[in-house]
């Protein structure tokens, strides 16, 4: 029997290198014995991936792309196709919860320098992965044709308008003089066709980016330093079977907190799906709030921060680039944080603080207190500078400021 | 494979120029695909003006109106509000409509308008598009203590004053759009959105 599943195994080998990928990438791919909490994230992220995809392309089955059926047809998915409640609500919980697998994911990457070289290239793919979900939420947010997609479409579609020929470039986006039903309808082939196929490219080229320089590790040691008589490093480990197991019990985890969600808190008090948005879209009348849902708060808040239109897209437009140079402004000997001096330590914490304050802030009215102490659109602003001194002030920080000394081989892990 | 007797500047004008041809190529194909992308001939025929009555519109009132998809905002104004705009000058950004691109040229006025009481607005906040909200009254207001009447957007706070010009602290950089207007009596009773002439 396995004489013949080995024989089996040989022909396609011979012809397609399936045993020959196996290894490289699974069973004798050799990931830091001490990986923590943290590292549940980039697997994560791929599970609400894999999530997004099956339930997007259930969700196609039922959904009518049209300014006349949209808002409908989500209405009729929800009440009268069998289950299309719970697809739904998988989709739009797997949306918030994609983002916080990728902020956690990034957050993690900040933590132990897994940015820096050799590693440039994956984060660089990673924050075009970044990038193209959001471009993929904001356009799936639109779909359901409510106050809250209309307006949020409005807001960002016009964000275009401050650079050159804005308004030549708008009406190309909206494929009309406003929002409307060819709006709705190119954002639909573009959602569940031409931005998931970007997506899961790049997901391609991040992961084997990263299967070809190793993983990082809490301590930013490099285990391929120190090998035993085989070639192996002493402080790895096979990626399977030892992490794909490993991995399992944190997405039990997850999936535990992403069911009590979905079961019980869909609409996530409003951060999830807006209550705005249970009101078909309604050109003539803005909603008296609106905001972007959580994932975005941070970016909006920075765009609002700004009491200038062009300086004010232009900040936002910042925030997001500054992260893609993030591997270029790290000018620190050591990768972790562990290991760097109290300057960056203090800032890493720091900023991890603001972004959370500014995804909050994003989310509520800029004319309210902060805590019932400071003006929100103060507290933004105060933020903001907060957000860009982190990577801006990174070069000269991170040179100047005394490190520790990193240990030979990885501490912890078993 | 032998490379002897390989006249390697012939082989690259050759592999040059079939590259460069194919990338012209590639460019004009690509012209129907980003042009499929601009408004349908069906978007720009929808474009007809539109007709308000505008008779039974009280000071202080505003309604509003569709044109084109947008919504268009109608307000009278009082006697006593239209003295305060000259007044507020210091607190805008541009009380002069010195960009001409946002009011024809009959509303290169401080009223922005035909007629000094009836003001025709399209309500597109210049920021990012939003509906800016009608606050008439003149009384202090949680965005603005100082409050003479106008229109406030709820999406970014932008204000602006009764002529539809934008107050300092804005983000919005523009004063709100006089879109081309013109009435079709001589009674001004009823009002044509989209079109400039009179009695069009």
């Amino acid at each position: 029997m396995s004489q013949n599943s080995n024989k089996i195994m040989a022909w396609i080998d011979d012809r397609l290198p399936v045993t020959q990928t196996y290894e490289k990438h699974m069973s004798k791919y050799y990931a830091p014995k001490n990986f923590n909490f943290w590292y549940f994230f980039g697997v994560l992220s791929m599970l609400m991936l894999v999530n997004q995809i099956l339930t997007g392309v259930w969700l196609t089955m039922q959904f009518t792309p049209s300014a006349e059926a949209a808002f409908a047809s989500v209405e009729y998915i929800m009440r009268d196709v069998e289950w299309g409640w719970l697809i739904r609500y998988m989709h739009s919980t797997g949306a918030t919860f994609f983002f916080i697998a990728i902020y956690l994911h990034m957050m993690r990457a900040v933590l132990y320098g897994s940015y820096q070289k050799p590693r440039e290239l994956i984060w660089i793919f990673g924050m075009a992965i970044y990038l193209a979900l959001m471009a993929e939420a904001f356009m799936g947010y639109v779909l359901p044709w409510g106050q809250m997609s209309y307006w949020g479409a409005q807001v960002i579609i016009s964000l275009f308008s401050v650079m050159p020929y804005g308004d030549l470039l708008t009406e190309w986006i909206r494929g009309d003089f406003l929002i409307s039903g060819a709006t709705l309808n190119r954002f639909f082939a573009l959602h569940v066709v031409a931005v998931p196929l970007v997506i899961v490219a790049l997901v391609v080229m991040h992961l084997l980016a990263l299967h070809e320089v190793g993983s990082n590790n809490p301590d930013g040691v490099d285990i391929k330093k120190l090998k035993d008589e085989n070639g192996k490093p002493l402080d790895g480990i096979p990626f399977h079977p030892y992490y794909t197991v490993h991995d399992l019990v944190g997405i039990v985890v997850f999936l535990m907190v992403f069911c009590t969600v979905m079961f019980f808190f869909p609409e996530g008090n409003g951060f999830m799906l807006e209550y705005a948005n249970f009101e078909p879209a309604n050109g003539l009348k803005t909603p008296a709030h609106i905001a972007p849902v959580w994932y975005f708060g941070a970016f909006y808040a920075i765009l609002r921060a700004v009491p200038d239109k062009l300086l004010g897209v232009a900040a936002m437009g910042g925030a997001i680039a500054v992260l893609f140079v993030l591997p270029w402004l790290d000018r620190s000997p050591v990768r972790s944080w562990r290991y760097k001096g109290i300057i960056s330590r203090i800032f890493i914490v720091v900023f991890g603080i603001t972004f959370v304050i500014l995804t909050w802030l994003g989310t509520q009215p800029s004319s309210g207190l902060f805590l019932g102490l400071i003006d929100n659109t103060l507290m933004a602003q105060i933020c903001s500078v907060i957000y860009f001194a982190f990577f801006l002030l990174m070069p000269f920080y991170s040179s100047m400021e005394k490190t520790k000394p990193v240990p030979e081989r990885v501490t912890g892990g078993h | 494979m032998s490379q002897d007797g390989v006249n390697k500047a012939r082989r690259t004008l050759l592999v040059g120029a079939t590259a460069g041809v194919g990338a012209v190529g590639a460019g004009f194909l690509a012209v129907p695909f980003v042009k499929s992308w601009m408004p349908s001939e069906k978007a720009k025929a929808a474009g007809a003006p539109a007709k308000v009555d505008v008779s039974k519109l009280e000071p202080g009132a505003m309604l509003t109106a569709e044109w084109r998809g947008k919504p268009v905002y109608i307000a009278r104004r009082s006697d006593e509000t239209l003295k305060t705009l000259e007044g507020l000058a210091s607190r805008l950004k541009d009380p002069e409509n010195v960009n001409k691109a946002q009011q024809p040229e009959y509303a290169d006025n401080v009223y922005r308008s035909r007629e000094p009481d009836l003001i025709v607005l399209l309500g597109v906040c210049t920021h990012l598009g939003c509906a800016p909200k009608y606050f008439a009254e003149v009384k202090p207001e949680p965005f603005d203590k100082d409050w003479k009447g106008g229109w406030f957007c709820p999406c970014h706070g932008s204000r602006f004053d009764l002529s539809g010009r934008v107050f300092n602290g804005s983000p919005a950089s523009d004063n709100l759009v006089v879109p081309p207007y013109s009435f079709e009596t001589e009674s001004k009773s009823v009002l044509i959105v989209g079109v400039d002439e009179e009695n069009a």
